[in-house]
């Protein structure tokens, strides 16, 4: 939907908060990446090492996971405003997803 | 373009069809398409009853029996039933919500064309070999035996048009979460706009599960694959869930839908607030989540185990809950009210004892144990008829009537409509009614012919009387069509003169940008304050006449889809003949090649300038 076209002037004090909001974001992102790379690290390192199978497939789907949730809060933005609709759906599909392998393992492939 | 009619040329007309990003002309695309499907289901209903109305019939042949059924299921649902309701969507939501047009017009149209080319292609197994004949559920065990074709076109047709309805459906989301106008809260959206909604919601969660399943038989039939085989280690079981896991969500998506025409019917006819709005959206949002817990009851027999099938019971008979708060909803709307009985007001009317009764076998069947007795009886026959006949298209049915001023800006003759009904309403009755007792008697489904010995002579024949009543009530419905398309008497806005909703408000014909200024919605009902309080434009503005961006139309969805569509006849006779792959090939680079075009070239669309909407014309 167009307007006439507007040319909006940020004031210093918006300018600034700006300047430091996106700071932080940064910071977060850095850091997050930082973390994924680490993961990395363990996951491979326990290969070579030659830990159980036992140890080895728990601990890696769990670093998975966490780092599926940092994408999405951080990568992918989810932690910011507005993003509650895509938020509940992504839930309510991962929901979905999850009771269908849970059907499938107890009753096709189990049972 | 312009908001004043002006005469054109049959070609610049079909080539404005073809090349339309509007989601006006879509919906009337939808309705064109959806409405010629549904009489080829409709054709194909006729002939399976005139073969069962006497026993030891040899009308058709067995093998050409199961053929007409599988292709009667699967017509109705995904080329009729569905399309027809996404072009209500499309005409009618966005109006509703106060938007300009979908989120993604250009999108709009692909997913229209690939529904069409989908369904052509599934229906022209008729003259290339044969039609599918494994039923609509085509359970892998029984398809992956078929000989022929058929399988193939029905994998391969549905594929195409499943990826049209998914398109259709993030569309939808997309459009409901972004473009409602200014003061459109979630809680004042009108029915009709929730339920495409969760409807769009359901679509996007449900068709992944198909898309799989298909392309699954697709490798399985085609190329090699042994997903289904269980001599090659594969679980013929899992096609069933997989299709189920689809199925049981895409009922709800046609049924949904038909709950939000009929809230708006009672409402503007009742002319009453629709009663219990909130636990409306609430009831509408639950059964959508529900729908997802329960698909396992379609294969109580299949032998789950009995943890699985008491769980698959609970969560399916949980649904009659917020199914019954909408009907008692729906009773206290009409409660009290000035009741003017309309054709959609009639259709209304005789849907709720008919659905109900549908839903009261759906929860007869939902308990597993009794699912034991009737399962693949004529009683699943009768009950799934009686949901999708007494609920969808009688909604389909009503919508036509009452949204046909809204699209065409003429009204459907009042009093044919309703011989339409009357033929309609009685003869479903008699078709589907008697078959539950079929059922009982222990008529299994899908049988092409019975013995003059088993006592079920006369329920088939009263069945069969009932289904000539329904087309007769379809032809007038036609017969009605066509004479008010040649009368051609305009209408004007609000023609049921008890329009509550903001797609009542709008000046007829709809300009194609629909709203000249973004509307201020104030409240449920916008339109309906707006009258109270005396507004003659019917509408409060958000904004000033400014430019609107419109934008442009484009023949790239249709040449996107006609390539999967040449892709379609590559993969069907893949190690059968030798120009397959070729065929594969260049069907799949003329889809690419669109998308690249696409891609590469920039197209910003065009501005309607302010000067121009205030002299009444549009842009370009």
């Amino acid at each position: 939907m167009s307007h006439d076209a507007q040319v909006y002037v940020k004031s210093e004090t918006e300018f600034n908060y700006i300047k430091q909001k996106r700071r932080k974001d940064m910071r977060g992102q850095i850091t997050t990446f930082a973390i994924m790379i680490f993961f990395t690290l363990i996951a491979f390192t326990a290969v070579a090492a030659d830990f159980s199978k036992y140890l080895i497939a728990p601990v890696i789907l769990l670093l998975a996971v966490v780092q599926v949730i940092l994408q999405l809060f951080y990568f992918m933005h989810m932690s910011e405003k507005n993003h509650n609709v895509p938020m509940y759906f992504l839930f309510v599909g991962a929901f979905f997803g999850f009771i269908t392998i849970l059907t499938f393992l107890t009753i096709i492939w189990w049972g | 373009m312009s908001s004043i009619a002006q005469k054109k040329g049959f070609g610049a007309t079909l080539w404005d069809y073809l090349t339309t990003v509007d989601h006006k002309k879509i919906a009337v695309m939808y309705l064109i398409a959806g409405g010629l499907f549904f009489v080829i289901g409709g054709i194909e209903a006729m002939l399976i009853r005139i073969q069962l109305a006497k026993p030891d019939n040899d009308f058709v042949s067995a093998g050409l029996f199961n053929e007409i059924i599988t292709m009667h299921g699967t017509t109705m649902i995904f080329l009729a039933a569905m399309p027809i309701l996404f072009g209500f969507m499309n005409a009618v939501m966005p109006l509703q919500i106060g938007a300009r047009d979908v989120a993604f017009p250009f999108l709009n149209s692909l997913g229209f064309w690939l529904f069409l080319f989908g369904g052509i292609f599934l229906n022209l197994s008729w003259f290339m070999g044969g039609a599918p004949d494994a039923g609509w559920t085509s359970y892998a065990s029984l398809s992956l035996a078929s000989p022929g074709h058929g399988i193939d076109f029905y994998a391969i047709g549905l594929q195409i048009a499943g990826a049209g309805t998914y398109i259709g459906g993030i569309n939808f989301l997309v459009t409901i979460i972004n473009m409602r106008a200014p003061g459109m809260t979630y809680m004042r959206m009108p029915l009709m706009t929730w339920t495409t909604f969760v409807a769009s919601a359901l679509i996007l969660f449900a068709f992944p599960p198909l898309t799989i399943g298909l392309f699954f038989l697709i490798l399985d039939r085609m190329f090699g694959g042994n997903f289904f085989d269980h001599t090659m280690g594969g679980n013929t079981i899992i096609w069933e869930h997989l299709f189920w896991i689809f199925g049981h969500p895409e009922v709800y998506i046609l049924i949904l839908p038909a709950f939000g025409i009929f809230s708006e019917i009672f409402a503007i006819f009742a002319r009453k607030r629709l009663f219990g709005y909130s636990s409306m959206v609430f009831a509408t949002v639950l059964i959508g989540f529900l729908g997802f817990m329960v698909w396992a009851h379609h294969m109580f027999t299949v032998g789950l185990g009995p943890t699985a099938n008491a769980i698959f019971a609970v969560a399916t008979m949980a649904i009659a809950v917020p199914t019954g708060m909408k009907i008692f909803n729906w009773l206290l709307t009409i409660w009290g009210g000035s009741i003017k009985v309309t054709v959609p007001m009639l259709y209304a009317l005789a849907f709720i004892p008919s659905f109900v009764a549908g839903g009261v076998t759906g929860v007869m069947q939902g308990a597993a144990p009794l699912d034991y007795q009737l399962h693949d009886s004529y009683f699943i026959v009768a009950h799934f008829h009686y949901v999708i006949v007494g609920g969808v298209v009688l909604a389909i049915l009503a919508a036509l009537h009452l949204y046909w001023p809204l699209m065409f800006n003429q009204m459907l003759s009042e009093k044919l409509g309703k011989w339409t009904f009357w033929f309609f309403f009685i003869g479903f009755h008699m078709t589907f009614f008697i078959q539950h007792f079929l059922g009982l008697m222990g008529m299994p489904r899908r049988v092409f012919t019975f013995g003059a010995d088993q006592g079920w002579d006369l329920f088939n024949l009263i069945s069969s009387v009932g289904a000539f009543f329904m087309a007769a009530g379809v032809i007038i419905l036609v017969v009605n069509i066509i004479i008010t398309a040649v009368k051609n008497v305009p209408v004007g806005n609000d023609p049921w003169e008890d329009g509550r909703t903001l797609e009542w408000a709008i000046p007829q014909p709809v300009p194609f940008y629909n709203f000249k200024q973004t509307p201020l919605v104030r409240g449920l009902d916008t339109f309906w304050i707006e009258k109270q309080e005396g507004n003659k434009e019917g509408m409060t503005y958000a904004e000033p006449l400014s430019d609107i961006h419109m934008p442009n139309n484009s023949f790239i969805p249709f040449m996107m889809t006609v390539g999967l569509f040449i892709a379609g006849f590559g993969a069907l006779y893949n190690g059968e003949k030798e120009w397959a792959v070729p065929v594969l090939v260049l069907g799949l680079a003329i889809t690419v090649a669109s998308m690249a075009v696409r891609s590469v070239k920039d197209d910003h669309g065009f501005h309607i300038h302010k000067e121009d909407l205030m002299n009444e014309k549009g842009g370009k």
